[in-house]
């Protein structure tokens, strides 16, 4: 909240005025129990392990990484869905970790989420009026039922479904108009921020095009903020304004879309971007692919100074057996270390890999 | 594979895709495999799902062929078909010959010597494709020994742990005698593609072998296929819905929709000179990683066909913006429209001309339309419905009534009621 905090975690950012949420610190440790009949924690499972993110009015956020690095843990947190075990989510000057279920209601009508898999968030036996319209019946933003109804059809139009439809269940849709089902509920309360864990991942590339185009248009119109949660670097790239790549419960790279995709610096960023193929054969042939090897490791005891150096490329072949040590021993800080931008390697280097 | 650049290396050296080496055996004159006609149809409640519609392809030895489609285009039922594990509900007619011999209606015993040795398969799930209760090793070994009964039991564990390294498991020696839950998603994988190439099968059906994985590993993957191409020279079908797989892999791609495909040709035929529109729209509605500008995506609008009871007809007419009258009267054949570059559609030479003009070919109206409504209040009013629909003789997309008093809902409406197929439109 201090200016230097700010400016640290907010890269790129300047201009955006104050930020409408912000994260410093945020940890998220599952307990490990063990020890027999008394189960005692005999560890912690580091899934969010201190991140600072700051997300401005009308800003799409990306958070991209690999299963397991923590980013719907982290989503999550901000939520309150899961508590935080540490750390600070400050949503319009008010601190949210730490608050019970009835402090945080009022605030869920300002921060809403949007599930990834569009057929396990809706409730099979509930008509799509119900769904979209308990939100409203709960928060009883409502005063009658004619107010409601039209409200409902409001929201359903809104996401471009047909309101005469409202009657039938979830199973009779397929799942891209699921997902706008799930994002007219999201939608119902008029929040500022929403909170979207792979919304997109579990649909058709045609009709995920038409469901990004969709959330676009709803940021521009209602002034929304997203935090965009995905593995898929392309999807991010193309909504997102800023990104921030996690690895293993941290951020190690985050920058301005562009900036991030054109001139990455750390190397899992690198390596991240050089995996995705591009569906363009000549250019996909053409490409020098950086392969890391081995998968992520255990959250639960990860690697010592960098997390990442275990499967680092440059890690293995490029540094020298003294700059390694610093690796091992030093965990790197998210800084900028010339690149323009903010990560945490100490021997970050831009590389263009697209 | 190529030397190592400056910029890009790595511990397992870097992966140029390029498949030069493989095309070496290519012989045109000797198909490896060859599906003419192919139907599936699955009886159900609401009647008989027609899953595969009449597929036909060739696959030439050292050949890559990418089949590409989105759920429920009947993809992965043709393979399935292919390799004669569809559940015993499903009527299949149609041919499959294996180097002349035809595999349709053979028994189980007659086909379980084919699979694997002649033809083998990787699956999706690799967690699902391994046995959990026993090792890896023994799941190799048995493989082995079940084409190979003179193995003895000594040689076919050499050869398993052989085949461990060569799918790149570190100290394959004791991993060997690992459980498959010990072993993460990737290295699983690795473990199933090594079972698939144990009997150098000349042809290997792989059913979205990365979809499941990380992108990281999806590259380790990608990279061990290659390697299991070269070591046993085996053709290869690709099933995927990733567009950016099959640009890097394949040497001739078919495109399927609703059961059939509707365009089949080389890997730059389908990229670069797509005459289908539905190709076209596929192609269009991908956001690109590489992209420097920030685009508007072109979503094809509505949702693939039921495949119970088609209407007659070209079945992506309803979604496709450049469905004249015709298109309804008859399903299209594939037409010739290049050397090796068939199409089904009618109006391949309007397509031709919209390449490269997807994005207002394919003007997402529902969205903007419905987005026109002052739906919400604080409207800002986005830019008015229809987008722009310049594209030469093309008529706006096809678009179903719009409800009366509701500023055209588009359409993005359930069209589909009670489909069994599980389309994820």
């Amino acid at each position: 909240m201090s200016a230097p905090t700010t400016e640290r975690a907010g890269s790129g950012a300047t201009g955006r005025g104050e930020p409408i949420l912000q994260v410093r610190g945020l940890q998220k440790h599952f307990p490990i129990k063990g020890g027999g009949l008394i189960k005692r924690t005999v560890g912690a499972v580091q899934a969010v392990d201190g991140i600072d993110l700051d997300l401005y009015p009308g800003e799409v956020l990306g958070l991209v990484g690999e299963s397991g690095c923590g980013k719907s843990t982290t989503g999550r947190a901000i939520l309150n869905l899961q508590p935080a075990t540490g750390g600070s989510v400050v949503f319009q000057g008010r601190e949210i970790v730490g608050l019970n279920r009835k402090q945080m209601r009022p605030l869920r009508r300002d921060i809403q989420l949007v599930f990834q898999d569009p057929y396990a968030s809706l409730n099979p036996r509930l008509p799509v009026f119900d769904i979209v319209a308990e939100p409203l019946v709960i928060h009883g933003l409502t005063k009658n039922n004619e107010e409601l109804r039209s409200r409902v059809r409001e929201l359903v139009e809104t996401v471009g479904l047909n309101p005469e439809h409202t009657n039938r269940y979830p199973a009779e849709f397929s799942g891209g108009q699921r997902q706008r089902i799930g994002i007219a509920r999201a939608l119902a309360l008029q929040p500022k921020v929403l909170v979207l864990d792979e919304p997109v991942s579990a649909l058709d590339v045609s009709i995920q095009a038409g469901v990004i185009n969709l959330l676009e248009d709803l940021k521009n119109r209602l002034g929304l903020s997203y935090l965009f949660i995905a593995h898929d670097l392309s999807v991010v790239r193309h909504i997102s304004d800023r990104v921030a790549v996690m690895y293993l419960g941290r951020i190690i790279e985050i920058a301005e879309r562009d900036e991030l995709f054109d001139r990455p610096a750390h190397p899992y960023t690198q390596a991240l971007l050089s995996a995705i193929p591009l569906p363009d054969p000549r250019r996909e042939r053409a490409r020098q692919r950086i392969i890391i090897s081995g998968d992520v490791p255990s959250p639960a005891n990860p690697p010592s100074g960098c997390r990442f150096r275990t499967r680092c490329q440059k890690f293995a072949n490029v540094l020298t057996d003294a700059q390694r040590e610093k690796c091992v021993t030093d965990d790197p800080a998210l800084a900028d270390r010339g690149a323009g931008h903010l990560n945490a390697c100490h021997y970050a280097e831009v590389q263009s890999v697209l | 594979m190529s030397t190592n650049g400056a910029t890009a290396v790595s511990s397992t050296g870097t992966l140029n895709r390029g498949r030069t080496q493989s095309l070496a055996g290519f012989d045109a004159a000797a198909p490896l495999l060859q599906v003419t006609d192919l139907n599936v149809r699955f009886p159900t409640e609401d009647g008989m799902v027609h899953a595969v519609r009449g597929v036909d392809y060739t696959l030439r030895s050292g050949e890559v062929l990418g089949i590409v489609g989105e759920s429920g285009s009947g993809k992965s039922v043709t393979s399935l078909a292919v390799m004669g594990l569809l559940p015993s509900n499903a009527r299949v007619t149609g041919s499959v010959l294996y180097r002349g011999q035809e595999l349709l209606g053979q028994n189980d015993r007659s086909m379980s010597r084919v699979r694997g040795k002649g033809v083998s398969m990787i699956f999706q799930d690799p967690m699902t494709s391994l046995d959990p209760v026993y090792k890896v090793g023994a799941q190799i070994e048995e493989t082995l020994r079940t084409h190979d009964k003179s193995l003895s039991s000594k040689a076919a564990e050499t050869r398993a742990v052989e085949l461990l390294e060569l799918v790149g498991i570190p100290n394959a020696g004791e991993r060997v005698d690992s459980y498959p839950h010990e072993f993460s998603g990737g290295m699983r994988q690795r473990v199933v593609i090594a079972i698939a190439m144990a009997n150098q099968p000349e042809v290997i059906i792989a059913d979205e072998p990365t979809t499941a994985l990380d992108v990281t590993v999806q590259a380790q993957i990608l990279e061990v296929l290659q390697t299991a191409l070269q070591e046993t020279g085996a053709a290869m079908v690709m099933i995927t819905h990733d567009l950016g797989v099959v640009a890097g892999i394949a040497d001739r791609v078919l495109v399927m929709y609703a059961g059939r495909p509707v365009e089949i040709g080389s890997v730059e035929d389908i990229y670069y000179e797509p005459r289908m529109p539905y190709t076209l729209g596929l192609l269009g509605s991908l956001p690109r990683v590489d992209a420097p500008t920030r685009e508007r995506l072109t979503p094809i609008l509505g949702a693939p066909p039921s495949l119970v009871n088609m209407p007659p007809g070209c079945p992506f007419a309803p979604r496709c913006p450049l469905h004249i009258d015709e298109c309804d009267a008859a399903e299209p054949p594939l037409f010739q429209v290049g050397a090796g570059h068939d199409a089904a559609c009618i109006r391949t030479e309007q397509v031709a001309r919209a390449h490269g003009h997807a994005t207002e070919v394919f003007s997402d109206t529902a969205t903007d339309a419905a987005l026109a409504g002052d739906a919400l209040p604080a409207d800002l009013a986005l830019g008015a419905g229809g987008g722009e629909t310049t594209a030469g003789d093309a008529p706006p997309p096809d678009q179903t009534e719009p409800a009366a008093g509701v500023p055209d809902s588009g359409t993005v409406i359930s069209t589909h009621r009670g489909t069994k197929d599980g389309d994820r439109a």
